[in-house]
């Protein structure tokens, strides 16, 4: 008696668990799908070569941990990581779509959209705000008319906050390309990008 | 001239600083005269605020020139390579005779750095003619046993560096206990503290070091594997990194049965960081080795037991493996006889913030805060008043002025409310508002919280949303009860490191600046007048001789007048950066 109705809970258990995991994985998959044609709305057509990511498939191909040295070798090629990548690398490693992408999110250094011609990274790390780096970024943001992580129209520049440089002493600090302007005030950081502007546009 | 050396420090901050040109600048000079020195290249000495720097060295002895560009490296090379003359005005320190920054070094111990800025880096010839790999050949040629290494470690009293401060050779007891056939040794370079860097100049300064001290680990725990996980914003030092790997790998230190020592096969490699302030805590840094998002996991099982892949691992921080070789070659007893009763031996810490003389410093522990920043830090910029230092970074707190008596070791500054962290000293004045800093403090954990436990994800940006409206002037008179409340409750409820120890700047500034709390809150002002929302900039109408520096000045083209006349500030497009007022040459721009 006892073991029939122990029974027959189990066998109503196991039917709920199996119908919410099924459920479950719909959902989620659905977000995922959503998410990754929101992001990559402006760039659906992107020109990228993919050929160039099969050394890259190959070397990292069922090794275990692969995904963060995968896209990090994609964005390297690219600047970015583009949707098609994603997709050509879930084909040919079996990695799910979604793992990568939980990653690519997780992390600050993955881009999922393609950046400017200068990254202009604004350090805001402790020594740097204490030494006003705050009004750097609001005025490169007025200079360059764009957000915090935006790219100009002209997609020459892309103004980045970011955690540390490592070069305190000479805070506030910002960093174009190579080379890094030190002792900034908001004045000198805009005669910065006035003077690169100038250079590209002769 | 023959035998003079001529070394250039070529660590971040220097090539920040345009170390690289100077270099360059050196090496086609050399090429152009066919003069007969040699030039080198070094890291970073910790003179962050004297970079570029460039050393010579002479029959007579060593002289450290500060503040070198490539005009003053031409002359560097003229006066004092070619004509024997130094330059003495620019020299920052030399053993023959007294510089203005002497002090700098006085009251420092170098034992993690102590090769920092003294070897070339990519050099394995030049860490081990300054003692490198002994005390791994030490421990093969008199085969000690893993116990006694354990012993010695414990001994020591050295404490985890990376700011947790457990007993490294409790830790490596642990993991040596637990048996296995794989086992696991990782190295934490992942250093996401803003305002701290001596994980990194060490990296780039010294590899060595920290591969010697992690194979010492290996051996003593069983290890089969190494893993350095190094922020990827670190390129040169995982540049150097693997360049060090690979000359062990030559030399054998790395490789099969190790120096002889049967059955000891180890291989590190190094894995870079992707960004993210949570993998410094263990549990995250394994997930990411592992390919996954960097989210803690519940302890117990600890690494030593079930860490990387399962199985058993041992983490430590960059700095505590650079003591290490020391530690073994000179006797746990040499360690032991610096510092207090309960830290032993020294620590990095990173100056910066309103400090002259910012840079790295290694202190014994027990030296007071005071001596820090006055003795070795020369005081503050400007001549302004101090006010308090942050230590320990998102994690850690800020200790007032009155409290600057506090000696630095684990406990003591614990019990401050700050933590020691992994040594990131920030120097603020006067004019740095503590409501705002508390306010980056939380915006920093709040973009960095993994989202894993409810408390922080959501706790966190509550928090920084009142902080925000403190500081823009919108405070409530409630804010202050509900933060203490909501910081004990993340503090309470948070699985890992980073939660448990978010709410700390908070809850120190409450502690310590009160006042100005309520000052922002019921007298809607800062008195540090450093929140852009509670100032406003406005001309001062007899003073104003219509200079017109002002608005040239203006990023944003807020000020208008004619010349001769006087000028107005439109406030509506004032981004209230205060270029206007630090230009000024009459005292016209007032700050309200």
């Amino acid at each position: 008696m006892f073991y029939k109705t122990y029974f027959r809970q189990f066998t109503i258990l196991l039917f709920l668990i199996f119908t919410v995991k099924i459920y479950k994985k719909q959902l989620i998959n659905m977000r995922i799908k959503r998410l990754l044609s929101k992001e990559n709305e402006a760039i659906a057509n992107a020109d990228v070569n993919l050929d160039l990511l099969n050394p890259l498939i190959e070397k990292y191909k069922n090794k275990k941990g692969n995904i963060i040295p995968l896209l990090q070798g994609t964005q390297t090629m690219f600047g970015y990581i583009p949707k098609a990548a994603f997709e050509k690398i879930a084909n040919e490693t079996g990695l799910k779509i979604s793992d990568m992408y939980g990653v690519a999110t997780f992390y600050s250094q993955f881009r999922l959209n393609p950046v400017g011609k200068h990254v202009i990274k604004v350090c805001h790390g402790t020594a740097c705000h204490v030494q006003n780096a705050g009004s750097i970024t609001d005025s490169l943001k007025e200079a360059l008319k764009v957000n915090d992580g935006g790219t100009t129209e002209d997609g020459l520049f892309t103004l980045e906050s970011v955690a540390c440089l490592g070069c305190c002493s000479l805070a506030p600090v910002m960093m174009i390309g190579d080379n890094t302007y030190g002792k900034l005030t908001s004045t000198q950081s805009v005669k910065v990008i006035k003077e690169i502007r100038l250079k590209e546009n002769n | 001239m023959k035998n003079i050396q001529v070394i250039v420090g070529l660590g971040s901050c220097g090539i920040a600083a345009g170390a690289n040109k100077v270099y360059d600048k050196i090496l086609a000079l050399k090429t152009l005269d066919k003069l007969n020195f040699d030039l080198k290249k070094t890291s970073c000495i910790g003179m962050c605020f004297r970079e570029p720097l460039v050393e010579i060295i002479d029959e007579d002895g060593s002289y450290l020139y500060g503040n070198i560009d490539e005009n003053k490296a031409v002359d560097l090379i003229e006066y004092h390579v070619k004509n024997g003359e130094p330059i003495k005005e620019l020299v920052v320190k030399s053993d023959l005779f007294e510089t203005p920054d002497k002090n700098f070094f006085e009251g420092q111990v170098k034992i993690a750095l102590r090769n920092c800025g003294m070897i070339d880096p990519e050099k394995v010839e030049e860490y081990e003619a300054r003692g490198g790999y002994k005390a791994l050949r030490m421990i093969a040629d008199m085969k000690i046993p893993q116990t006694e290494i354990i012993q010695k470690m414990i001994d020591s009293g050295l404490r985890g560096r990376g700011g947790g401060g457990f007993s490294t050779g409790m830790k490596w007891k642990f993991a040596n206990a637990n048996k296995s056939n794989e086992k696991y040794i990782i190295c934490n370079a992942d250093e996401g503290d803003p305002g701290a860097f001596m994980d990194r100049s060490l990296l780039e300064g010294d590899p060595h070091a920290v591969i010697e001290g992690m194979i010492i680990g290996a051996y003593t725990i069983g290890a089969t594997a190494g893993v350095i996980y190094c922020r990827a914003e670190y390129p040169l030092a995982i540049k150097r990194l693997n360049i060090a790997l690979e000359q062990a790998r030559k030399k054998g230190f790395l490789g099969k049965n190790i120096l002889g020592i049967e059955g000891f096969n180890l291989d590190i490699y190094v894995k870079e960081g992707a960004g993210a302030f949570v993998c410094g805590e263990e549990t995250a840094l394994i997930a990411s080795v592992e390919g996954e998002r960097g989210m803690p996991r519940k302890r117990p099982p600890f690494p030593a037991e079930s860490g990387l892949w399962r199985k058993p691992t041992n983490i430590n921080n960059v700095e505590t493996f650079a003591n290490v070789p020391w530690i073994i070659y000179n006797g746990s007893q040499e360690y032991a006889k610096y510092g207090t009763e309960k830290s032993k031996g020294t620590k990095v810490f990173a100056l910066t913030g309103k400090i002259n003389n910012g840079g790295l410093v290694e202190v014994p522990m027990g030296i007071t805060i005071k001596e820090i920043i006055y003795k070795l830090g020369g005081g503050i910029q400007g001549g302004k008043k101090f006010k308090a230092v942050q230590l320990g970074g998102p994690s850690g707190g800020c200790i007032p002025e009155y409290l600057s008596n506090t000696i630095v070791d684990y406990d003591s500054v614990n019990a401050t409310g700050a933590i020691m962290g992994s040594g990131g000293m920030v120097v603020m004045d006067e004019t740095t508002c503590m409501v705002d800093m508390a306010r980056f403090f939380l915006d920093f954990t709040q973009k960095e919280s993994c989202g894993k436990c409810t408390f922080c994800r959501i706790g966190t940006k509550r928090m920084l949303e009142i902080l925000t409206r403190i500081t823009e002037g919108e405070g409530r008179e409630s804010d202050v009860a509900t933060l203490e409340e909501l910081a004990y409750q993340i503090k309470d409820s948070s699985l890992c490191g980073l939660g448990q120890t978010a709410p700390n700047p908070v809850l120190t500034t409450l502690k310590y600046f009160k006042d100005e709390f309520v000052a922002h809150i019921l007298e809607k002002k800062c008195p540090a007048k450093s929140c852009k929302k509670l100032l406003t900039y406005e001309v001062h109408k007899k003073n104003c001789t219509g200079c017109t520096v002002c608005a040239k000045n203006c990023p944003v083209n807020a000020i208008e007048g004619e010349r001769k006349q006087l000028h107005f500030i439109k406030q509506d497009i004032c981004i209230k950066c205060g270029v206007c007022f630090t230009k000024c040459k009459f005292n016209a721009i007032t700050l309200s």
